[in-house]
């Protein structure tokens, strides 16, 4: 038993020893996120896109002729591990970060990097405030805002369908019904009347009621804030009524299972969604390499996550080294070509250049409108 | 006043409350009995949909007509069930029966949470869909502003049930049993009795009839979670507690009234305070009328 501690002992002291001649010639790049527990699958596609980036750049010899290497930390998407995963990745020294992944562990880890004065650009973290409200100068994301989706589902609203008369749902929930009073808000400013605007309980046995209260009010649409089984659950109770009224909602609503549960009833649904870049070069290299090195289709914000990283390594190269107000300069002014499209960062720390569109349900499937924005 | 509107909400609320009646007598019929509040009930429900998700989907690659699916599905939801509830009251409640009354009650929260994650992990935490099985059904065409065939179905259904439930408390032999050790568990000891055949009886009846409803809302909401039991299981329980805890008639008016004020209170008020009512009412009902609608008051023993 001795025997084994003194061995770790000096185990741990040679890679102590070792870290530092180690750190010569490597850049580290921080991942955050849930790369376990019940939300991995949340993360662990934004760690494969890192690491597919950092390999493709270590083959090419690297940035500035050093080695780029990948340290990951597993928040489990839990906003209490977070900040410990935080501390790590900043003790570990790494040059930046790219997570967290969830908005909650975001929220948790932000005032630690920015008392490390240290970048992190998550792929996936949607809640406006992160970067709105202006009080994370060293964040950044890949990803749209919440509000930026209801930019776009309102101008659908009332330049394609032409309503008069609006209802909206929500589920009570932050996303849901931030989603539903951003456009009320957009809306209500542009004269369209708000005929309802209430809370439904997602779990509640029937919703026949509220459907019954949505026919009265006689809307031209519904704009329904919250997720794909709530959405599900109130076409149906809707279509079973006979109220035809077309039902937009935000992105946690274009979800195949949305297709499957409500099957002919989801016919004419809108949604709002990144914009379909699949047919952009970087976006099947990125694809590929995922198929070739994982075997699977890349998962949720695969991506962003790619876009985030290649962003990250660009602007290592265009400054010089791994100084953190030099980074942030390169960040926000230079394009950095990526599976989304041609992206830089604008001052709040969002990503510009990227695209969302209106989706609807056409036989059985979601297809893009023409109907799109994009961020500036 | 609109009274178009005023009838499409009360028959809105009807269905609901049929529902929150139909699981509210399974809390009803265990407290009667053994006066313990059955908190794993809820999840009885939920066990239902599933298992009736389940055998429809067996059925249905096979081939089944869609209306066959339904019963079989049903049936075989209900058996189910039954058999998850007796062996919960083993497991759980029989050899907790001369503890305190906190015990049983802090293992019925323990099970409920045990059988959500039991189907959480053996089964999955999407929502799956639920078959349609239910057939047009061309008389309601011309009334199907107020009720659909799902609403329908659970209306029958719920009615039915509690019909059969009636008949079988009043005039079977098991039914008698039943009241009798309701009434005095050690007199009906005395009388040759066998109660714990009597509390396994009604854990069966109970959760036969969550599982009828577990069937009805998932085929009328189209979906199944195993997080389902949860809100329902509590809208019955304040059910029970409203239209008075032990009564048989008292579970299926409070289900009624609850569901009938939930929907009114959607439709002239605003959906943000359905779930406010509901707790509110049962706050309501503890102060000024503890023993609920048709409760009877009982006198304290010291």
């Amino acid at each position: 038993m001795k025997k084994g501690i003194s061995w770790l002992a000096a185990a741990l002291l040679t890679t102590a020893l070792a870290a530092p001649a180690l750190a010569e010639d490597t850049i580290k790049i921080g991942v955050q996120g849930a790369h376990s527990g019940d939300l991995a699958s949340y993360g662990v596609p934004s760690l494969n896109a890192a690491k597919l980036v950092i390999e493709e750049a270590n083959a090419k010899g690297g940035v500035l002729g050093k080695k780029i290497e990948l340290v990951a930390q597993d928040d489990q998407c839990k906003p209490e591990l977070a900040t410990n995963a935080a501390t790590k990745l900043i003790s570990d020294g790494v040059a930046a970060v790219m997570g967290p992944i969830c908005s909650g562990p975001t929220n948790a880890a932000l005032p630690m990097f920015e008392s490390a004065k240290l970048i992190s650009i998550s792929p996936t973290a949607t809640t406006p405030a992160l970067t709105l409200e202006g009080k994370h100068p060293y964040f950044l994301r890949t990803v749209a805002h919440d509000n930026a989706q209801a930019e776009l589902t309102s101008g659908y609203i009332k330049d394609v369908i032409k309503a008069k008369k609006v209802a909206y749902l929500h589920d009570n929930g932050e996303y849901g019904k931030g989603f539903a009073t951003q456009n009320r808000n957009i809306l209500e400013k542009a004269g369209i009347e708000t005929v309802l605007f209430e809370a439904v309980t997602p779990d509640a046995v029937d919703f026949s009621s509220v459907v019954r209260k949505l026919r009265r009010a006689k809307a031209d649409v519904l704009v329904f804030g919250g997720y794909q089984p709530t959405a599900s659950k109130l076409v149906q109770q809707m279509r079973r009524d006979r109220v035809d009224t077309p039902l937009m909602g935000p992105d946690g609503v274009k979800d195949e299972t949305f297709l499957k549960m409500t099957g002919k009833d989801s016919e004419g649904v809108l949604a709002s969604y990144p914009k379909d870049t699949s047919s952009l070069d970087m976006y099947k290299k990125a694809r590929e390499a995922h198929v070739k090195q994982f075997g699977t289709e890349p998962g949720f914000g695969f991506y962003n996550a790619y876009a985030a990283m290649q962003a990250i390594l660009k602007a290592i190269e265009t400054s010089g080294g791994t100084d953190t107000a030099k980074l942030l300069e390169a960040l926000k002014s230079n394009e950095v070509d990526t599976p989304l499209g041609k992206l830089s960062f604008n001052k709040s720390g969002d990503a510009a250049g990227l695209g969302l569109s209106v989706y609807v349900v056409k036989d059985g499937k979601f297809v893009e409108t023409d109907h799109t924005i994009t961020l500036h | 006043m609109d009274v178009q509107y005023f009838i499409e909400l009360f028959f809105s609320g009807l269905t609901r409350g049929s529902i929150y009646a139909l699981i509210a007598l399974g809390y009803t019929l265990v407290y009667g009995i053994i006066e313990l509040i059955n908190f794993a009930h809820g999840e009885i429900y939920m066990l239902g949909a599933f298992t009736a998700l389940l055998v429809a989907g067996v059925l249905g690659i096979m081939g089944f007509p869609a209306g066959g699916i339904l019963v079989v599905a049903a049936l075989a939801a209900i058996i189910w069930s039954a058999a998850y509830g007796f062996t919960l009251e083993k497991v759980a409640y029989k050899p907790l029966r001369g503890a305190p009354r906190l015990s049983p009650l802090i293992s019925a929260i323990g099970m409920s949470i045990f059988l959500q994650n039991y189907v959480l992990l053996a089964q999955t935490s999407e929502y799956l869909p639920f078959p349609r099985l239910l057939p047009d059904m061309e008389f309601l065409d011309y009334i199907d502003n107020i009720m659909g065939p799902s609403d329908f179905l659970i209306l029958v259904c719920s009615m039915l049930a509690m019909v059969a439930l009636t008949i079988f408390i009043r005039y079977t032999k098991m039914g008698k049993a039943m009241r009798a050790t309701a009434q005095n568990r050690k007199m009906a000891l005395l009388l040759g009795i066998n109660a714990d055949r009597i509390i396994s009886l009604t854990f069966i009846v109970g959760s036969s009839l969550a599982a009828l409803g577990g069937v009805l809302i998932a085929s009328h909401m189209g979906q199944v979670n195993f997080s389902i039991g949860f809100l329902a299981g509590l809208k019955a329980f304040t059910a029970a507690v409203l239209g008075g805890i032990g009564s048989i008639p008292g579970a299926v008016v409070g289900g009624l009234v609850l569901g009938i004020a939930e929907s009114f209170t959607t439709g002239y008020l605003s959906g943000n305070y359905e779930d406010a009512l509901a707790f509110a009412l049962l706050i309501f009902i503890l102060i000024f009328r503890p023993d609920g609608i048709l409760g009877k008051a009982k006198v304290q023993k010291v």
